[in-house]
């Protein structure tokens, strides 16, 4: 268990689904590389479980295929494909001790019983749960529960692990505990672990790439960092960065410049995927952090405070451009109340421009 | 200054509990009680009489001399038909009924109730439907039908007949029972168990039966009462040799030489009567737990 014998990588091809009349996965292609930790990022219902439950085997595709570890499993049966689960609601067997619980796979495939027990030890002393082996799971706190469910997954000494919100269930202090636990143990393993959530801070740190999906596709896939500073349209931007991403609606004039009716911005200095024609309506995306205060400054653009919020670290404003809302991260020192007029610089390499399709320039 | 303080202790006299509505509720439980209780008495009086006794006509009285005479001949004596050997043969037919239908019935209802909320196959919802369309039409409307395939079959007349009966009447009510207990629980469960490699009888019987013990001791009595108190299937399907102790009972109230012997059929009627009431002492508390359990998570 140590050493990582089998990291498959995972490849969906073409993947479609439908549950009657209601199509949730759109002809989906996803490659994943073998070690990889790979997050689903989604709204609810945007076909995440689905997806996962079709790597597992669990939810049968309509048409496409499924690759794990160089096999086509597509008609697989889940058991076969070399694969562990936890799942958002633990699913422990309630008649079974949390040791039954973690075995029970284990006999069913065969394996005799010192070899199990082996293993059963090694995954609890692994996850600090050796002292609840003998317990039901109905004596267990929540948190207690996914360690043993993550430790079910565990001995089963797949080549990828599935984790469909496994921590949306518990409380805040929890879910930060058991979000290194799961990183550390990806470190250890070596395994190719898939991980669903709607939860932008677990996916930005748990994850090497962040696939966000939205009705029925992948929006946008890539590693945290790209995701974050160059989300692929206006809904990527939204869903991922909080407090959201702010915009500021204008058009492009003459010389690469954003207008609107209360600022002008030189865009010099943005990498345009495509040359933007003149007069095309746009959406300029700000986030809060990527606005510095610039006292003295010609260009500075003023914007009246609104609201202040104290967030420890730093502070957040909630400022007005003429009519436009713009959020701000300030240090927790600055001092600003509401009816300032602060005066604002943008950088401009970070700065993100979405055309009126939403996608991004 | 001191600062007031909540007494440890409650004082002063208890809040009276007995209002109004308590005592109109009370007084509709004793009515009812007694509604229900006054013929079992009578019955249980009429059979420690002798008929000498009972002649005298006053139903209510208690037994001046108490004897268990008409219970004895109740259970080997008394005439049914053509033979005087008591209802003792009906008790052993009904058992012999009982255990195998209550067994099959149960355990094809908990399975086809687990196959379609879990494996959920092409039509599971239709055949649901069906099944339980065809619980609300009045089964009269099988028998005849059923009497000419079980004869083209060969087992009209036989105790695998009228077992059969019981299983595929008692469809309806165990597959609905099961699938709503397993329609509760969460779908991870079962798909934690494909994961694990567990096929449909392993799921079946190693994680979903032992969560379903609540709801298969309720299965028990619905089907314990039910098939024991059947008439009509029993006269139609078992056959000859294997009448039920309910048939059976009838064929003693019915056949009178001369005097009707009132204490002989009460006791008679009590007989058969006992194992659902026994069914009902012993599993109350079960059945009780079992809802409690049913509703209290985990
Ligand atoms: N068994 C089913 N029958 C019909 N529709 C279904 C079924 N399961 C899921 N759906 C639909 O498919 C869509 C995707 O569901 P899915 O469970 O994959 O979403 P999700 O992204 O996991 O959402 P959540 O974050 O709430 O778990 C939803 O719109 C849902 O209503
Ligand atoms: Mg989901």
């Amino acid at each position: 268990m140590n050493q990582a014998p089998n990291r498959s990588s995972v490849s969906l091809r073409g993947v479609e689904i439908a549950y009657g009349p209601v199509r949730v996965l759109d002809r989906l292609d996803l490659e994943v590389a073998q070690s990889e930790f790979l997050v689903l990022l989604g709204p609810s219902g945007c076909g995440k479980s689905t997806l996962l439950n079709a790597i597992a085997g669990l939810t049968e595709v309509d048409s496409g295929e499924i690759w794990i570890g160089g096999r086509n499993v597509t008609w697989e049966e889940p058991k076969d494909r070399g694969i562990a689960m936890v799942f958002q609601s633990y699913a422990l067997y309630p008649r079974m001790s949390v040791r039954k619980n973690m075995s029970f796979g284990l006999e069913v495939s065969g394996m005799k019983r010192p070899d199990v027990q082996r293993r059963v030890t090694e995954a609890a002393a692994i996850l600090q749960i050796t002292e609840l082996l003998d317990r039901k799971p109905s004596e267990l706190s929540g948190g207690q529960r996914q360690r043993v469910a993550i430790g079910r997954a565990l001995v089963r000494d797949a080549g990828v692990f599935l984790f469909d919100e496994p921590l949306s269930n518990l409380d805040a202090q929890l879910r930060a505990e058991l979000r290194t636990e799961i990183k550390r143990l990806h470190a250890r393993l070596g395994a190719t672990m898939i991980f669903v959530t709607h939860d932008q801070i677990e996916a930005l740190t748990l994850a090497d790439r962040i696939a966000v999906m939205r009705d029925r596709r992948i929006q946008q896939l890539g590693t945290p960092h790209d995701v974050y500073m160059r989300p692929a349209n206006k809904f990527v931007a939204t869903f991922v960065g909080s407090p959201a991403m702010s915009f500021l609606s204008g058009h492009i004039t003459e010389g690469r410049v954003f207008e609107t009716s209360t600022l002008r911005l030189d865009l010099s200095g943005y990498a345009f995927t495509a040359p933007p024609s003149v007069g095309m309506p746009v959406d300029l995306g700000i986030r809060p952090e990527h606005v510095v205060l610039a006292p003295g400054e010609a260009a500075a653009i003023p914007a009246r405070v609104e609201l202040v919020e104290p967030m420890g670290s730093d502070l957040l404003a909630w400022t007005r451009i003429g009519e436009a809302a713009l959020t701000v991260r300030l240090s927790a020192e600055t001092p600003v109340a509401p009816g300032d007029i602060l005066p604002l610089m943008f950088s401009t390499r970070r700065l993100n421009l979405f055309d009126a399709q939403g996608e991004r320039l | 200054m001191s600062t007031p303080r909540a007494s440890r202790h409650p004082s002063g006299r208890r809040p009276k509990r007995l209002s109004p509505s308590r005592v109109g509720l009370y007084a509709f439980l004793l009515i009812t009680a007694l509604f229900f209780l006054t013929p079992l008495y009578v019955m249980l009086v009429t059979s420690l009489k002798p008929m000498a006794e009972i002649r005298l006509g006053n139903i209510m009285s208690l037994p001046a001399a108490p004897t268990l005479d008409a219970w004895t001949t109740a259970w080997s004596r008394a005439c049914t038909g053509l033979s005087c050997n008591g209802i003792s043969a009906g008790f052993w037919n009904s058992i012999r009924i009982l255990v195998p239908s209550v067994i099959v019935s149960i355990m094809v209802g908990a399975t086809t109730g687990y196959a379609m909320s879990f494996w959920r196959p092409r039509g599971a919802k239709l055949l649901f439907a069906a099944l339980m369309v065809v619980a609300f039409i009045p089964y009269q409307v099988f028998i005849y039908p059923l009497v000419r395939i079980f004869s083209q079959v060969g087992i009209a007349n036989s105790l695998a007949g009228i077992v059969l009966v019981h299983t595929v009447f008692g469809l309806p009510t165990m597959t609905l029972l099961f699938r709503n207990h397993f329609a509760s629980l969460p779908l991870e469960l079962f798909k934690a168990a494909r994961v694990d490699g567990a096929g449909f009888w392993r799921i079946f019987l190693q994680i979903m039966m032992p969560m379903a013990v609540p709801i298969a001791v309720v299965a028990v009595i619905l089907q314990v009462t039910g098939i024991w108190n059947d008439f009509i299937l029993g006269l139609v399907f078992a056959g000859r040799d294997n009448l039920p102790m309910t048939v059976q009972l009838n064929n003693v109230v019915n056949t009178t030489q001369g005097e009707r012997t009132y204490n002989v059929d009460m006791a008679a009627t009590l007989l058969t009567a006992l194992v659902p009431l026994c069914v009902y002492f012993v599993s109350g508390r079960w059945f009780v737990r079992g809802i409690a359990a049913g509703a209290v998570k985990g």
